[in-house]
């Protein structure tokens, strides 16, 4: 699925980061505990998330992730964008909950990591 | 080639910055990517733990063709209990800490997951000094 399109389906704003039309995500992890984040070995999924701080964006980072998606409509610190920016991550903002955005997402074809 | 780091216990907006910055050389360093996250995320978690629990510490790591070897020295109130710290889920994390996102007991598990070699010594009053070895391929 395109980030594109998960932009669009949980009505997110894109805050940082250079998008092209190809980029695309096929899993998903969805956690406010960056130790369980870093369980996961693999690296091609995005991360949702509800924790609004510096820490998501370096546990992003560490896993080789490239997409973080924000929920629950919080305003990320500029300290968080300024991170996300510096590491290439691009940071995604949603008003929904993370279950809703799970829910949505899991629904429209994205996969959990297990 | 060998690297240092201050860390101040506490500071958790710079907890990770000695982590990303030996990300960065061991990607400059052309190192395979599988390696360099289960390094990282090692390193992470040891650099978390110094910040969530410890007072200051030291990180060293040095890089070598066949491995990566990093030492993480602190001071601070150490682990009485090694064996019950290391147990998944266990945790003496303050609120703070899990406000930040970490404190679920796994940070232990994490690095001795990822780990060819880990070493834990603990004197309770004094400090904690952790070894991991992460073999290049």
């Amino acid at each position: 699925m395109t980030i594109h399109e998960i932009v669009s389906l949980v009505q997110g704003k894109i805050l940082c980061g250079n998008l092209g039309k190809e980029d695309s995500v096929e899993y998903c992890f969805a956690s406010d505990l960056m130790s369980d984040v870093l369980t996961v070995c693999r690296c091609d999924f995005m991360l949702i998330t509800g924790l609004s701080n510096v820490q998501s964006i370096r546990t992003a980072e560490m896993s080789d992730l490239k997409y973080v998606l924000l929920v629950r409509g919080k305003t990320p610190p500029q300290e968080m964008i300024d991170l996300a920016k510096e590491s290439g991550i691009v940071l995604i903002m949603s008003p929904y909950s993370m279950f809703k955005a799970s829910g949505i997402l899991y629904q429209a074809g994205l996969k959990g990591v297990y | 080639m060998d690297l240092s780091f201050q860390i101040q216990g506490g500071d958790f907006t710079s907890a990770g910055t000695a982590s990303s910055q030996v990300r960065r050389t061991l990607k400059e360093l052309g190192v395979d990517a599988s390696v360099i996250k289960r390094v990282v995320v090692a390193l992470y978690e040891a650099e978390v733990n110094i910040v969530a629990h410890a007072y200051r510490g030291l990180i060293t790591a040095e890089i070598k063709p066949d491995q990566v070897f990093m030492k993480l020295i602190d001071e601070g109130p150490g682990i009485a209990d090694i064996e019950k710290a290391m147990t998944p889920g266990f945790s003496t994390a303050s609120q703070e800490v899990r406000e930040m996102g970490f404190g679920a007991g796994m940070g232990l598990p994490n690095i001795c997951r990822n780990a060819d070699v880990f070493n834990i010594h603990s004197v309770p009053g004094k400090g904690t000094t952790v070894e991991i070895t992460i073999q290049i391929k």
